[in-house]
């Protein structure tokens, strides 16, 4: 032992007992879909053209670009038969570090077919509750000072609900104002998932990304986010299938990448195709490091992960 | 002017002709949302906070402060003296004006005064100090490096976490925004 690593050793052994927990955690995650008859896959990290997003910025990778998120080839998937997989993978996303945000991040993802929005927030309050309590922490969970009561039905609330609730602008002011986000953050977010956990569902059309709109409402889309302890841990929606409509939705965000003067990423047109024989689905995208810093009652990403890109 | 990539903990901004300084300063970013950066904000002259986030599009005034280079004297009462080494000026802060750089005041350390229409203020000190661990209890060598921590006392009196293995008369380098143990250092 050189006494130069010691404050390596250190800094590390601090968190053996959250590595322990983050390894159980997965395993508990792989063993719940295994046992539900899902298929576990591997897509490749790099990938030629990642979804343009108005919000998320990949790593460039040679010629090609790391993955944001593995979501169009798991859907590729999906359309040419496999109806329910799911997979953990690295995710990439450039200029994104806080105490929440890793520029590397370990995400579950999962699709469900024949199932909507609705039936996966059920899924996956039921996946989360099950793997809670075999880890023997469903009904005390405690995160930033608030005990968590994981049992299920959890919370659900609407985003138009939720401006009422705590905001004092309304979802159409903040929208307009292009206040959406920050009216979320400030005011809505710290008191979601407070003493159970909280489904904030029905996004507003515009935030729909590769979300189905709402049948019968299409100012509505059918997309949810999951809180606990006030912090984001999943994003769902039911699966859009209308090649034509996501072709509009890709330009239109590569339109506002280009006036940021953001990368322009080539058309994924294989996923586009692909879209044509989706079949009607759901699919969820869930933050491991996130759920296992509530596991674990850890308030700092970098406390839930052996190495920081900071420290190697 | 700042933009909202110029935020960062510690910067002083004009708020309704108030300054105030970043406090806490953290990279958000909600569902597909864009970046937020979301700060805690203190009144520099009342000591009042609060906390909000700002977009990339944001912009800011800067707060005209000035910041003079003084030297520590030595305390009297709850009154802290500095002198500035350019005009043999001597200033006084309170204790509360002070803060947490108390902990971290070794006599004749050259400080940063901040001064908002030439009123004494704060101070801020360098981010790091170095400190000679006073008293500690020893570690027992050949004992495993483990996370434990113990606390040990600085010269300065102040107490700290550090790990085991940090024996009396060793220097240690801490942050003095955080306060905590960063590493060992030799000499």
């Amino acid at each position: 032992m050189s006494a130069s690593n010691l404050d390596d050793i250190f800094l590390l052994a601090r968190k053996k007992e959250a590595l322990h927990l983050r390894a159980r955690l997965i395993q508990n995650i792989r063993l719940f879909f295994i046992e539900h008859g899902f298929l576990e896959v591997e897509t490749p990290l790099r990938i030629p053209s990642p979804a343009p997003e108005e919000h998320i910025e990949a790593f460039p990778s040679g010629d090609w670009f790391l993955q944001t998120s593995p979501e169009l080839c798991m859907k590729r998937l999906l359309a040419a038969g496999f109806p329910l997989i799911f997979q953990i993978s690295k995710c990439f996303r450039a200029g994104e570090r806080g105490n929440l945000h890793l520029p590397e991040f370990t995400m579950l993802e999962w699709y469900v077919t024949k199932f909507d929005y609705l039936q996966l927030m059920s899924q996956c309050e039921k996946m989360i509750f099950a793997v809670a309590a075999n880890m023997d922490i469903a009904r005390h969970c405690i995160f930033r000072n608030k005990k968590i009561d994981l049992t299920p039905p959890w919370e659900k609330i609407t985003v138009q609900e939720a401006f009422e609730k705590y905001a004092s602008v309304t979802l159409e002011e903040a929208l307009n104002k292009n206040k959406f986000d920050q009216i979320i953050v400030d005011y809505i977010e710290p008191y979601l998932g407070v003493n159970r956990p909280t489904f904030l569902y029905d996004y507003p059309a515009k935030l729909a990304a590769l979300a189905k709109l709402k049948d019968g409402n299409t100012n509505v889309a059918e997309r949810f986010e999951l809180y606990i302890g006030g912090m984001e841990i999943a994003n769902g929606f039911s699966e859009l299938n209308d090649t034509e409509e996501q072709r509009r939705r890709f330009e239109q965000a590569s339109q506002l990448r280009a006036q940021k003067n953001w990368p322009q990423y080539s058309m994924p047109e294989k996923f586009l195709q692909a879209l044509q024989t989706i079949p009607e689905s759901a699919g969820i995208a869930l933050g491991i490091d996130r759920l296992a810093m509530i596991f674990a009652h850890v308030l700092q990403i970098d406390d839930i992960i052996s190495f920081t890109p900071e420290i190697l | 002017m700042y933009t909202a990539s110029d935020l960062r903990k510690g910067l002083r901004l004009k708020i309704d002709n108030e300054p105030y300084v970043i406090t806490e300063f953290n990279f958000v970013k909600p569902g597909k949302g864009q970046a937020l950066y979301r700060c805690k904000l203190k009144n520099m002259v009342t000591g009042s906070q609060f906390e909000r986030s700002f977009r990339s599009v944001d912009t800011f005034e800067s707060a005209d402060l000035r910041e003079k280079k003084m030297q520590y004297l030595y305390k009297e009462g709850d009154k802290y003296c500095f002198m500035d080494n350019e005009n043999f000026e001597q200033i006084y802060l309170t204790e509360s004006q002070i803060g947490d750089a108390k902990n971290f005041l070794i006599d004749n350390i050259e400080a940063e005064i901040l001064l908002f229409e030439d009123r004494p203020i704060g101070i801020s000190l360098p981010n790091f100090v170095d400190l000679v661990v006073t008293e500690a209890d020893p570690w027992a060598k050949g004992d495993t490096v483990s996370g434990a921590t113990k606390p040990v006392k600085v010269q300065t009196g102040y107490t700290i976490q550090v790990p085991t293995f940090v024996g009396e008369g060793e220097k240690i380098r801490i942050d003095t925004r955080t306060g905590e143990y960063l590493t060992r250092v030799k000499g």
